[in-house]
């Protein structure tokens, strides 16, 4: 045998070659077992982010078809409810430049809005309740319709299709209990704003400017 | 008068940077005043000279980026960075070379990353060791102390110091006399014992500690540090981790004074920029880690690394690169060290996800 | 001596609280009106008992607890309610929210209340009652429901009692320790025998109220109570650091001291609980200091709840040029206000009115430098200069890494930090930030959920719809097949039978039924010929000619819906009657004999109408009759003619028993069935002529009706009958046309094989029915064409004998239709000519 393995060099490299990808393969093969990771899928990691308001600004029927979308290599600034933040947030996660909004999708609103019918306006088509995406609209056929306001994402698919116009998208009511701090405005602003009002007196460069 | 409508809390200390930063200068003095004692009027000019242009930069940065200019100026962070760096560059050294070294350390180490408080790597080390790749000779040329200046020879004054480092004031060409430092010597040691070396070199054998001019000016850092150590502007565990480290690891591998020794523990800890930096550069808050145990981490580890480039890499002294790599390793030693937070079990890291 | 923990981290700003504690807690003048927020706690806002313009007595409960983390609100004094409405409230916002008004009627008037002698021999739960509608939540700054607080489901080992007050200028509760000290001692026991006596009770004092512990010190020998002193330092007075501080335990994260064990308590609610426990009092007033060099005064005073702020400001000399911004709260914690109305709630512990030099603007933020020495301030061993760095970058993920939820936002590091960056609010607006993304995080979840759920419903129903498609396809296809393999019998004898039986059944479950339902219908036909007649009456008296009109025909209309449901009655009852006999009859009876109780039965009811039509004057309901005769005189005929051909039939072995309801309805499905099976186009278009008969009859009747009461609807009525007839017409033709076509079936003659398996059950109509179908299925299914022939024949014979009796009828009356008639007479006999000759050939 070794003789052999020593006539034959090219047998020998054959032989080592052969074993050492079995070895390896083995190891391989091992660890892809157990060391399986069972993550999440891109496209539910994509969808956790989205705002899931369904409201198809994107181009696609509700929020988990354009993380299908988004899971192939569409852009990730088509969503308006979602903003900056979701930009950011999906950017992070596919590990890419964040973009900014596409304006073509959409204004980002910076107050909340739900649909409200006006119910004596209402004539009972059932069309918005068609149209909701989550079900957030109570009625039936020649009765009065009216929204479930916890339920409504403010996605305004239902405005389009009624045919007496009587559901309006109103800013949902900011109480007390929803007040929170600000952050501090940044310091640049701050200082320009100090600027402007010549408090820095010894900055005489900037005030003759 | 109107109400304002602020957030608590509406009681301030009237500590603000810019008294650190004061403080901070203040106690660089004892150090300036040894370098000036022994080494002459040569650390006095490069910081002069580097002010200036930190200043001058930094207001033209400031202008250019349109803040406030002299809001900015009047936190002395500028005028630290310069101080910082002249005291470390060699006196006497050329006036472009500190010119250079200024501009690199404000320009691209600071303001290039976003101004003070978003630099990750310490402006005055990154000048240094901009300057010590570039100009090897010029930074390598350390005057010798003016105790051991060859007979004849007059040590220069405050003018023929300046005609050394402006060569177009000088017709004729005036040099410095330059000699090894006591880790040039150690470095290029060969066959000899500490102490015979301690007794043959004058420049260990004048000495009372460390290296003749080098121990005082060590000393003159470690007061300055102590003071602000007592003002509390910084924690001590960073230098006293450094310090600790460098001292365990020269004891280590003192090899009992053997021609192979790479110098006792008291040399290392003062020769060299070990106190300037123990004290001054690696507690520059921006660049260090941020909680006490991971300063402990990051001072320990600067301490170590300084001991293995003087030891065995290619140059003397190694407090820049040390207090480089480790301002890339800060990051990392916070996500390790978070403080354990009043009703937790233990302390979490920077990086985990929600519990 | 105890040993006393250290506080982590911490700061000492300059204390100032010397100059509120130069004069005794003071009292100030009623103000104008009293504000009172509903919400003054953390919790449920509380349910209003009052009403605008009521008028309340001091102690008064205004609003009562709404759940279980709740409070009520009491009158601060006697007077009356003139609003509840949106008034600005102490919040940091600004903002408004739901306040009562009261305007105060200065006499002060308690109302009854009493307070509890021995509270030991009431139970910890009845107690707790009592605070619980006392109104009391901590006074210390949060406002939790003290109740809820002491009603702990775990075992309390240690009750601390926080006299701390560690921020600067606050002395409110020192005061009330100077000054009050016996109460407080009192409260401290309540509580314990609340808490079930815990081993430890704890009073927290900070060493720079030395006359507060000289004061309490005496009273607590001989009790279990220890007054621990420490060192001041802000913030040991927060409930965490106190606890720390006294015990060496730390809250849990996320957790309650509670959990550990602890219970804490501010002083100031010790001495309201006491005040409500043995006085009865509900909590309308607490100690407040008002403070600040831009007030001229420095003092404490014990305040009713919802006095306005402006009030306390003018009684203490408050100058508001001197004065950027005014502060509830201490100078560490408290929050700025922007309006003086405000009033003051039961967690208002300071009023701090501080000159510009005293408290200057924060100057502008500098960058951060990451000095550490917010770390070095921070109790809660956060890193404040990365929560700065990460709430700057809105990277919450790692914010909530470093605790930022475990920030107590007590301002020490805002306080350090040399670039004087406002840290707080960095950490507030992040809070508030993460909070909302969570609460829009829950709400996208359930977005997500719903959108889903409705997806799937609408697949559901999209894949029932497939199915639902492909399962009347797939039946289709079936019974097409099924109709290949048997040619001729469309639908299956069986089928035929199954209906019949059916029906039968159907018709024979509810004679009773029939009845009632036929009653009922007669009831209610009398009632509305009586109310048509009396509206007819009104209309004669109102001798309107229209209304006259209408009212007579009306009248007319409902006694001939009378009766019709009398005559249905009538038959009914004639079936019903003659169902026994006809039973028992029918046992032995022959056909024949049925047929001629049938016949004779006919002519009976014959005589009947007849003598009815000779009785009734009304033109309308002479035609009726006329027509029913007409109908009775065809059925008379036809069943002669039946008993004429029983004989021959009666031989078959499945006799008829026609007298039956159900039986009548079997011959009837036997009949359709029949035609169904063999009908031809021929055989339709007959059927058609037949009811268009029946239509053209109908309405001659009306129009004749119409016409007898000259309305108005004569013309379309005739209209209408001239397209019917038209329509008859062109129907008749056609068929003449086909009878023409018709060609003789070319089948081989069978002979009628009738079985003999099958005997009749006369007992039971309905199982006589079913034999009887069963029989003629199977007949059916055997006849031959001859046979078909044959019944042709015999239907246009009949047909041809009512078309004679319609023709002799119309030329007495001499009607126009008369020629019509006659043709349709004509037609019929030749169709029957053929019929029979068709007969002829095939029987030779």
């Amino acid at each position: 045998m070794y003789e052999l393995m020593i006539q034959h060099p090219l047998v020998a490299a054959l032989v080592a070659l052969v074993g050492l990808a079995l070895v390896f393969g083995a190891v391989l093969g091992f660890a892809a077992i157990k060391f399986h990771v069972e993550g999440d899928p891109i496209v539910d990691q994509i969808d956790k982010l989205l705002p899931q308001t369904q409201c198809g600004q994107c181009g696609y029927p509700g929020c988990r078809p354009y993380a299908q979308a988004i899971a192939n290599g569409d852009a990730i600034n088509k969503c308006p409810p979602g903003g900056q933040p979701t930009i950011n947030a999906l950017a992070a996660l596919l590990d890419v430049e964040a973009p900014t909004l596409d304006e073509e999708h959409g204004v980002e609103s910076d107050v909340k809005k739900v649909a409200y019918i006006r119910e004596d306006e209402c004539i009972g088509c059932t069309k918005c309740i068609q149209a909701c995406p989550v079900d957030a609209i109570l009625g039936a056929a020649k009765q009065m319709h009216t929204v479930i306001v916890s339920e409504c994402t403010g996605c305004d698919l239902c405005v389009e299709p009624c045919p007496v116009d009587c559901i309006d998208m109103v800013p949902v009511p900011q109480g007390i209990a929803e007040w929170k701090w600000d952050m501090p405005a940044p310091t640049a602003e701050q200082l320009k704003a100090l600027r402007a009002s010549d408090i820095i007196a010894t900055d005489r460069g900037e005030r003759a400017a | 008068m109107a109400l304002m409508k602020l957030t608590s809390p509406h009681a301030h200390a009237a500590q603000n940077t810019a008294a650190v930063m004061r403080l901070v200068l203040l106690a660089t003095l004892p150090g300036l005043l040894a370098l000036t004692a022994f080494f002459g009027w040569g650390s006095l000019i490069n910081i002069l000279i580097a002010g200036t242009v930190a200043v001058g930069l930094e207001a033209l940065v400031m202008n250019l980026r349109s803040r406030p200019v002299m809001f900015y100026l009047s936190d002395y962070s500028a005028l630290v960075t310069a101080v910082l760096l002249g005291l470390s560059l060699p006196p006497l050294a050329p006036w472009w070379v500190v010119v250079i070294g200024t501009g690199f350390a404000i320009l691209i180490a600071k303001h290039l990353y976003g101004g003070l408080g978003y630099n990750p790597f310490n402006p005055a080390m990154v000048g240094y060791v901009v300057l010590l790749i570039s100009f090897p000779v010029q930074m390598t040329a350390w005057p010798a102390p003016l105790l051991l200046y060859p007979e004849g020879v007059a040590t220069p004054g405050f003018w023929e110091s300046l005609q050394v480092v402006f060569p177009l004031l000088s017709p004729d060409n005036v040099d410095a006399v330059t000699a090894a430092t006591p880790l040039d010597t150690f470095k290029h040691n060969s066959g000899l014992l500490v102490a015979q070396l301690y007794e043959k070199d004058p420049l260990f054998s004048r000495a009372s500690l460390a290296g003749l001019g080098w121990e005082w000016v060590n000393l003159g850092f470690l007061a300055g540090g102590c003071f602000l150590l007592v003002r509390r502007v910084f924690t001590w565990h960073a230098p006293v981790a450094m310090l600790t480290s460098l001292a365990l690891c020269a004891a280590l591998f003192y090899d009992s004074g053997s021609s192979a020794s790479h110098g006792s523990p008291l040399m290392h800890l003062l020769s060299g920029g070990t106190m300037l930096g123990a004290f001054f550069i690696i507690t520059d808050p921006v660049t260090s880690a941020t909680s006490n145990r991971g300063r402990l981490v990051y001072g320990a580890l600067i301490g170590i690394l300084i001991f293995i480039i003087r030891s065995w890499g290619s140059y003397p002294d190694a407090v820049a690169f040390s207090v480089l790599l480790m301002n890339f390793a800060a990051p990392l030693i916070d996500n390790y060290t978070l403080p354990r937070t009043y009703g937790h079990q233990k302390p979490r890291r920077a990086t985990e996800k929600k519990e | 001596m105890r040993k006393i923990w250290d506080l982590i981290g911490g700061v000492h700003p300059p204390e100032n609280k010397h100059q509120s504690v130069q004069q005794s807690i003071g009292t100030l003048p009623l103000p104008e009106k009293l504000v009172i927020p509903l919400n003054q706690h953390i919790g449920a806002p509380p349910k209003v008992l009052v009403n605008e313009g009521d008028y309340v007595l001091k102690g008064q409960a205004l609003a009562e607890p709404n759940g279980m983390v709740s409070v009520g609100v009491h009158a601060p004094t006697s007077g009356t309610i003139t609003g509840i409405s949106d008034y600005p409230i102490p919040h940091p916002s600004g903002m408004s929210a739901r306040c009562i008004t009261l305007i105060p009627d200065r006499l002060d008037q308690w109302i009854d209340h009493s307070g509890v002698a021995d509270y030991l021999s009431y139970s910890p739960a009845k107690l707790l009652e009592m605070i619980r509608e006392a109104g009391i939540a901590g006074l210390g700054g949060a406002g939790f429901p003290s109740a809820v607080k002491l009603s702990a489901r775990k075992p309390i080992s240690t009750l601390i009692i926080n006299g701390t007050e560690c921020e600067p200028y606050i002395t409110a509760d020192d005061m009330l320790m100077r000054e009050h000290p016996a109460e407080i001692v009192e409260g401290i026991k309540i509580l314990a025998y609340l808490l079930g006596n815990p081993e430890e009770i704890l009073i927290g004092i900070e060493d720079n109220k030395p006359e507060a512990y000289e004061a309490l010190q005496p009273l607590l020998a001989g009790s279990n109570i220890e007054l621990v002193e420490f060192p001041t330092r802000y913030p040991s007075g927060g409930e965490k650091q106190l606890i720390q501080i006294l015990t060496g335990k730390e809250v849990p994260s996320g957790g309650l001291p509670a959990d550990i064990g602890i219970v804490c308590q501010n002083v100031g609610t010790t001495h309201a609980i006491q005040r409500a426990i043995c006085h009865g009092e509900p909590l309308i007033s607490r100690v407040t200091t008002v403070t600040g060099r831009a007030c001229t005064i420095n003092r404490n005073y014990q305040i009713l709840i919802g006095t306005p702020i402006s009030h306390l400001l003018k009684h203490n000399g408050y100058d508001h040029n001197h004065c950027a911004r005014l502060i509830m709260g201490g100078p560490m914690m408290g929050f700025t206000l922007t309006d003086t109305d405000i009033p003051v709630i039961k967690t208002t512990n300071c009023i701090l009115a501080p000159s510009t030099e005293e408290l200057p603007a924060p100057p502008p933020a500098q960058p951060c430098i990451r000095c550490g020495l917010c770390a070095e301030a921070c109790p809660a061993s956060l890193l404040p200069q990365q929560l700065f760095w990460y709430a700057q970058s809105q990277n919450y993920e790692r914010l909530e890494a470093h605790n930022l939820f475990d920030c107590i936002e007590c301002g020490a590091c805002s306080y350090v930090c040399p670039s004087s960056i406002p840290l707080v609010q960095y950490y507030r607006a992040a809070k508030g930030d993460i909070r909302r993304q969570n609460q829009e995080k829950i709400k996208s979840d359930r977005a997500r959920a719903r959108f889903e759920f409705q997806q799937a419903r609408k697949e559901k129903e999209e894949a029932e719809k497939v199915a639902k498609r492909e399962a009347r396809k797939l039946a289709a296809e079936k019974a097409r097949a099924l109709a290949a393999e048997q040619p001729g019998s469309a639908p299956g004898p069986d089928d035929i039978v199954k209906a019949a039986m059916a029906r039968a059944a159907q018709q024979k479950a509810s004679p009773e039924e029939q009845r009632a339902r036929l009653e009922r219908g007669v009831a209610r036909a009398e009632s509305h010929l009586q109310t048509v007649e009396h509206r007819l009456q009104t209309a004669q008296q109102e001798d309107s000619e229209q209304h006259l009109e209408q009212a007579k025909a009306a009248v007319e209309d409902a006694r001939l819906r009378l009766e019709d449901a009398r005559r249905k009655l009538a038959e009914l009852g004639t079936v019903q009657d003659s169902a026994a006999s006809n039973v028992m009859a029918r046992i032995q009876a022959s056909p024949g004999e049925a047929q001629e109780k049938k016949i004779a039965s006919l002519k009976e009811r014959i005589a009947l109408t007849q003598q009815k039509i000779a009785e009734a004057d009304d033109e309308g309901l002479k035609t009726a009759l006329q027509s029913g005769l007409d109908k009775q005189l065809a059925k008379l005929q036809e069943a002669e003619q039946q008993l004429t051909e029983t004989p021959a039939a009666a031989e078959s072995p499945a006799p008829a028993a026609t007298v039956d309801a159900a039986a009548a309805a079997i011959a009837r499905a036997q009949a359709r069935a029949a035609s169904m099976s063999n009908m031809s186009e021929e055989d339709k278009l007959r059927e058609s002529i037949i009811s268009l008969e029946g239509r053209i009859e109908k309405a001659k009747a009306k129009l004749d009706e119409a016409k007898a009461s000259e309305s108005e609807h004569v013309d379309a009525l005739q209209t209408g009958l001239d397209r019917l007839q038209q329509k008859l017409l062109s129907e008749r033709e056609k068929c003449t046309a086909f009878a023409g076509q018709a060609q003789a079936p070319c089948a081989p003659q069978q002979p009628s094989t009738a079985e003999s398996a099958v005997e009749p059950q006369p007992q039971d109509a309905a199982s006589a029915a079913i034999a009887r179908a069963q029989a003629r299925a199977s007949e059916l299914a055997n006849m031959s064409e001859q046979d078909k022939l044959q019944e042709t024949v015999s239907s246009l014979q009949s047909r041809l004998k009512k078309a004679r009796v319609k023709l002799r009828d119309a030329e007495a009356e001499g009607s126009e239709h008369v020629d019509v008639l006659r043709t349709a007479a004509e037609k019929l006999q030749t169709k029957l000519a053929a019929a029979e000759q068709q007969l002829a050939e095939y029987q030779s």
